[in-house]
């Protein structure tokens, strides 16, 4: 009887466990010597979502990746990785995560074959080969397998971080600056091969410092200021709200249209630079222009992007 | 169930066995000068025990200064390359306990000290008879004597921050002790007061009697060896294992 009863709680934990975010941070501190590196971070990431964490150097991201990773032990607060407490149930909590660190580490005495298999060893994973030959593919390192990764190029030891990350095909895959330093080819593989693994619903944590990468795959954004979340949003929403639209014109006529003037923002060279929160007003303004008969020389459409959200956010502004 | 630990054990002894030139071949070599040299100018004018040839009164001393110094030279430098490098995240990430983590390193640090102890004792039987009477009690000291040295090398891999901190350990605290110790001599050779300091050497112990094992002799009972050891044993593993635990220096 205690055995079924034991058993039904396990189920049941395991059902909660669907539901659970895939990151859980509460009240998360962290005091160094000299640093009070985190102040207070609540945020949870939903299990399949794609989340950038962005901020400038020292912001504290590195410092909650370590945490989470269990390499760095919060000051206060909670953390958890699929319902796993890190300290209490670190070893479940590990085993859902994998990582990419931002620095090139590699252990010199091995193979790129000999680190994966020592590195599924470590999870546990005795006869892991066909998923790091899976691996070793998708990221272009077939042939060099049984290389010693001391002597790869820098994008090469990346790659091999990245499969060392996923040998044991976490749900959860934290990169910490993934593409510094990595030619444009790699980035765009790369990013392939991940989004792959989030369509197939592991759930991706990317710092980047490429804020055109975090506006291309993340559906959702927190940003970090001196150990504080102070944005935190959907993509779209921050874009939406973070910067305004603007019409460029370069109309063929000496002053600017009466009905043109309240959305003056300025000039750019030949241009005019008109507010457009809104672009299904655009239609009705070339209507305008055409019945006016003002000819348009040229025409541009300019839209927020997530540098500027970030920028407008980190000086002080509210996105 | 399993468990990350035989990896970790595994990549440890992988990691020397690598490069078994460096790490097993140049301290026999060592070793083996050190026997040359000192049996050479020695042989005829010391005799420490009755019927025991000076070369072969070197032997055991000599292969348990190589077991000590190969696991405190495993366990340490295997731990500050690399929390230099920055592999040491490979195994930090991974779900393995700290005892896990501690029994990894001990046991490699153990048998690279035995494998390079072996051979010392392979290369000295050809240099003179040697009897190996008790080999149990051989075992035990070898076995007690490099897990301490095993854990000073874990202690001070973690502590250190860089390769000079190391060396000083090395060289301000292996050396002397092991120097100091009777490997070359018995201490009954040296004036009264720095017999009595000697009897404040962990290390003496050790190797009296590690070398009590081969002889049936020594200078002081072999139990009173190892009732000084053994508690050796259990400080510095206790140590080790609360600094693994705390995360010190490893998991800030």
């Amino acid at each position: 009887m205690s055995t079924r009863k034991g058993y039904a709680g396990f189920v049941s934990a395991e059902a909660q466990r669907i539901h659970c975010p895939a990151v859980r941070l509460r009240g998360l501190e962290k005091h160094f010597p000299r640093v009070h590196a985190l102040r207070g971070i609540d945020l949870d990431i939903a299990q399949g979502e794609f989340f950038a964490l962005l901020g400038p150097n020292g912001a504290g991201k590195t410092t909650l990746i370590s945490i989470l990773a269990g390499l760095t032990r919060a000051s206060a607060g909670s953390v958890s990785v699929m319902g796993f407490d890190v300290t209490k149930q670190y070893r479940d909590a590990r085993r859902s995560l994998g990582v990419v660190p931002q620095e090139l580490v590699y252990d010199p005495f091995f193979t790129v074959r000999e680190t994966l298999r020592l590195q599924s060893g470590y999870f546990g994973l005795r006869r892991n080969d066909d998923w790091i030959d899976e691996l070793l593919a998708n990221l272009g390192l077939t042939d060099k397998a049984e290389t010693y990764t001391r002597l790869l190029s820098g994008g090469m030891k990346r790659r091999v971080l990245v499969a060392q990350a996923l040998v044991h095909k976490p749900p959860v895959i934290v990169l910490d600056e993934p593409t510094a330093g990595v030619d444009v080819e790699l980035r765009q593989s790369l990013w392939n091969f991940i989004r792959r693994f989030n369509s197939e619903g592991h759930t991706i944590v990317l710092t980047t410092h490429y804020l055109e990468e975090a506006e291309m795959l993340c559906e959702r954004v927190a940003m970090l200021q001196d150990g504080r979340i102070v944005a935190l949003d959907r993509t779209a929403n921050l874009l939406r709200a973070g910067a305004e639209r603007r019409l460029l014109l370069d109309l063929d006529t000496p002053d600017l249209p009466e009905f043109l003037r309240p959305r003056l923002k300025g000039r750019e060279g030949n241009h005019y630079v008109l507010d457009l929160p809104d672009y299904g007003d655009l239609e009705g303004i070339l209507a305008q222009l055409r019945v006016a008969g003002i000819p348009i020389r040229d025409l541009a459409l300019r839209q927020a992007n997530l540098e500027e959200v970030f920028l407008k956010v980190m000086h002080g502004g509210q996105a | 169930m399993n468990s990350g630990f035989r990896t970790l054990l595994y990549k440890e002894i992988l990691r020397f066995w690598k490069v078994l030139v460096q790490t097993v071949g140049a301290p026999v070599l060592t070793a083996l000068l050190y026997l040359l040299i000192f049996s050479h100018v020695l042989e005829d004018h010391v005799q420490v025990y009755p019927g025991v040839s000076y070369t072969a009164f070197l032997m055991p001393g000599l292969i348990m200064m190589s077991v000590l110094q190969n696991a405190f030279a495993n366990s340490s430098s295997s731990l500050i390359q690399s929390k230099i490098t920055g592999n040491i995240v490979f195994v930090l990430l991974p779900p393995l306990s700290y005892m896990e983590f501690f029994l990894a390193y001990l046991l490699a640090a153990l048998i690279r000290g035995f494998t390079v102890g072996l051979g010392v004792l392979l290369v000295g039987l050809f240099f003179a008879d040697i009897e190996m009477r008790y080999p149990l009690w051989m075992l035990v000291f070898a076995l007690a004597s490099g897990a301490v040295f095993a854990c000073v090398g874990i202690i001070a891999g973690i502590w250190a921050n860089q390769f000079d901190h190391l060396a000083g350990v090395q060289n301000f605290i292996i050396m002397p002790l092991t120097f100091l110790s009777g490997v070359f001599y018995s201490i009954h050779s040296l004036p009264p007061f720095w017999q009595s300091v000697s009897h404040f050497n962990p290390v003496f112990y050790m190797i009296d009697g590690f070398r009590y094992g081969f002889f049936g002799q020594g200078d002081v009972d072999p139990w009173l060896g190892l009732a000084v050891v053994s508690p050796f044993v259990a400080l510095l593993a206790g140590v080790t294992l609360m600094m693994l635990k705390s995360g010190y220096k490893l998991r800030h």
